[in-house]
């Protein structure tokens, strides 16, 4: 039980988990587990495999080797299907019919008839915002809407689960902040949550826990603190551009600890004070300082400190 | 069938379309005429004599020739003067008639000649090859003419040949030839005989034939049910890949992928795509027919249960056909180009252009491959023969049989969506 008096029962897992298509391994032993209330972030770059991962939860890949478990069924089984709502990444609705008869479509996809389908689709519509829309065809809604239709049409079942890959690609500040309500709406009401992103700023605001994943890899996992704390301690990070000779900036960086990752040379610093060290060292050396930053380390700094690479590239 | 009903584009190619090209096909081949169109002739008289205008007379009689002797207007009337030699040539050449006929100065001294004999004379016809028909028709029909538009010269040439081959006859058989021959000429000169009766008319000949229609006695318009059928069944399948295709936009924008997730497994997907097709293709089957019913007097509810069972096993084959089509292909680019390849031809081989029994008998074999052919002949037997709805079997079973063939076709190949 937390403390919010949540209960705390695993809504879904997934165990070891490999999918390979060819030679590529696309997800490669993943293992987690996502409790009822709890939202958990995938984040990572593209093509770490995150929807793959996402699609195998759903039962739309068959895993070459793990399971998935969706409230303790076998993912791709009638009973997981029905606990668990899947908004892809993709707009997968109807463009040429309306926002109610979209959700009509879908609801009837997972059985639902008379009051209990027209009930569901005033909940959904009321959810999304969507109720004054609700006879406008979809392809005539804002990007923002339809995103919200799209979202609205995985919830016509009321699950237990839902996976949301990349909800708020292509929106604008306003509608992505509504999105935001929506889930933690969701979250607060004791829905499961997996949620997939590449941004940074919307994993630190929804997500309980945070799984970072790369190369089909969950490479470190916990809360955002435990993240940071677990990957810099008390240090803070240190990002400098300099400009010159490629084997003198590494042989720079060695000497003082640093990690020359991409075009930036990363270090951790306890104090402040140590910077300028740094920076004379660098001009004995005949590198040019083009910028230098200090900040507190984000996941975003974590991401780059475990694999080399920013999170959006 | 929400989006079918808002897309008026669609509606009009699904409902209007087919209608439009019935209704052509109907006013061309299902009128109330003969099925042998009239060929326009032009005649050159260059005798001038009591027997080429006999002649002449008895193909301007005939029902299945225009015999122009001068240009006509484009009203139809006579304009001008009569066609020489030359100016027959030049209107053959310049399209105003398929075939010219010349007659010759002394045709009306020795018309006819039995076998190859040097007194008779030669009719010269003049034709433009592009019309291989037109030709033949003129000379049998000259044949039938002379044969009937001419007794006396008729009896006059075999009495010729008679003197020739017994010996001779004697002066007093001459004169009682010659009294009777005169007589003849004066019946022939008052019409009572060698008018070269009217069109079609079986009995204006030397051997008599009663004539009696065994089928279609008493129907009107016999090709309309025939292309209400053909066309239909073309139209029908074009409709039913373009309404099958919907699978491939779902594929293409990941919804189908989202379907597939919630409890519809790809089986009832399909399923129920297949139903839908199949009412759509009924539907337009009955609107096509009660057009005809309306517009061209097909008697179409005194046929409704031969209609019924026919039109519901055609749009269920027609159904799991588009499903299969869209099956095959990746982009609805790609269905439209297949799509349009494969019903062409069908129809085409099929029969929904024109008649199979008008083609070789190879290609009304290979017809039989086709929806379209046992479509067409089912139909056939309910509303141009009036047999019973037991004897659609044939037609029923094949229809139904490729229907479950082909989806089940279609449902192994759609396995590539189904899962990664």
């Amino acid at each position: 039980m937390t403390a919010s008096g949540q209960k705390t029962e695993t809504a879904l897992e997934v165990d070891r988990l490999v999918k390979r298509f060819g030679d590529l391994t696309a997800v490669d032993g993943v293992s987690l587990t996502v409790r009822a209330g709890e939202c958990l972030g995938l984040l990572g770059p593209n093509g770490a495999g995150k929807s793959t991962l996402i699609r195998s939860m759903v039962g739309r890949v068959i895993e070459d080797s793990g399971r998935v478990m969706v409230m303790g069924q076998a993912a791709g089984s009638t009973e997981a299907r029905m606990a668990l709502g899947w908004v892809p990444q993709e707009l997968s609705i109807y463009p040429r019919i309306s926002c109610k008869e979209n959700l009509g479509a879908f609801g009837r996809y997972y059985g639902l008839k008379g009051q209990a389908l027209k009930d569901a689709i005033a909940w959904c519509l009321h959810w999304a915002a969507l109720e004054d829309k609700q006879g406008d065809v979809a392809k005539t809604l804002s990007g923002g809407m339809k995103r919200r239709l799209n979202m609205a049409a995985g919830m016509m079942h009321r699950p237990k689960v839902v996976l949301f890959d990349e909800p708020t690609v292509g929106v604008d500040p306003q509608s992505r902040n509504r999105i935001f309500e929506m889930i933690e709406a969701l979250r607060d009401a004791g829905t499961a949550i997996v949620y997939t992103t590449h941004y940074m700023e919307e994993a630190e605001r929804l997500c309980d826990r945070i799984a970072i994943i790369d190369h089909g890899r969950i490479i470190a996992e916990g809360t955002k603190e435990e993240l940071v704390e677990g990957t810099f301690g008390r240090r803070s990070q240190v990002l400098a551009r300099l400009a010159g000779d490629k084997d003198a900036i590494e042989a720079w960086a060695k000497r003082h600890g640093g990690r020359v990752t991409e075009e930036t040379v990363e270090f951790t610093i306890e104090q402040a004070g140590e910077i300028a060290p740094l920076l004379d060292d660098a001009t004995k050396a005949g590198l040019e300082l083009v910028d230098v930053s200090l900040r507190r380390p984000n996941l975003e700094s974590v991401f780059l400190h475990l694999t080399g690479r920013e999170l959006r590239d | 069938m929400i989006a079918l009903k808002r897309d008026r584009g669609a509606m009009v190619l699904s409902f209007v379309l087919p209608l439009a090209f019935f209704s052509i096909f109907a006013v061309i081949f299902g009128g109330e005429h003969d099925s042998t169109p009239r060929v326009t002739l032009i005649v050159v008289d260059q005798d001038k004599s009591e027997g080429s205008e006999n002649l002449i007379r008895a193909l301007e009689q005939d029902g299945s020739l225009w015999v122009h002797r001068s240009p006509v207007t484009k009203k139809g009337a006579p304009s001008g003067p009569q066609y020489t030699p030359a100016t027959a040539e030049a209107a053959v050449k310049a399209g105003d008639a398929p075939v010219a006929l010349i007659i010759p100065e002394g045709f009306g001294q020795h018309p006819i000649a039995f076998g190859r004999d040097e007194s008779g004379s030669t009719l010269q016809l003049l034709n433009d090859q592009s019309d291989a028909i037109a030709p033949q028709i003129v000379v049998g029909l000259l044949q039938k003419a002379a044969i009937t538009s001419m007794p006396s010269a008729m009896a006059d040439e075999g009495m010729k040949y008679a003197d020739k081959y017994v010996g001779g006859f004697t002066p007093a058989q001459k004169a009682k030839m010659d009294e009777d021959l005169d007589l003849l000429r004066k019946e022939e000169a008052s019409g009572k005989i060698g008018t070269g009766s009217g069109s079609n008319s079986a009995t204006a000949g030397i051997v008599a034939v009663n004539e009696r229609a065994v089928v279609g006695e008493n129907k009107k318009s016999p090709m309309i049910s025939f292309y209400a059928a053909a066309i239909g069944v073309m139209f029908l399948m074009f409709t039913a890949s373009g309404s099958a295709g919907a699978l491939l936009d779902e594929a293409e924008s990941g919804t189908l992928e989202r379907v597939l997730s919630t409890r519809v497994t790809m089986t009832k997907l399909m399923a129920g795509k297949l139903v839908f097709n199949t009412g759509l293709a009924f539907v337009q089957l009955v609107a096509m027919f009660l057009w005809g019913w309306a517009v061209f007097k097909l008697d179409f509810f005194s046929h409704l249960p031969g209609f019924a069972v026919m039109g519901l096993c055609t749009a269920f084959a027609v159904a799991a056909f588009g499903m299969l089509l869209a099956s095959l292909c990746h982009t609805r680019a790609q269905l439209g180009a297949l799509s349009t390849l494969v019903i062409l031809i069908m129809s085409s081989v099929g029969g929904s252009m024109f008649p199979r029994f008008l083609m070789p008998e190879a290609m009304q074999k290979a017809g039989l491959l086709t929806i379209n052919a046992w479509a067409i002949d089912g139909f056939t037997k309910v509303f141009w023969r009036d047999l019973p709805v037991t004897e659609l079997w044939p037609q029923v079973a094949v229809l139904l049989g490729v229907g479950v063939v082909l989806f089940a076709i279609a449902r192994r190949v759609a396995r590539r969506w189904e899962y990664a």
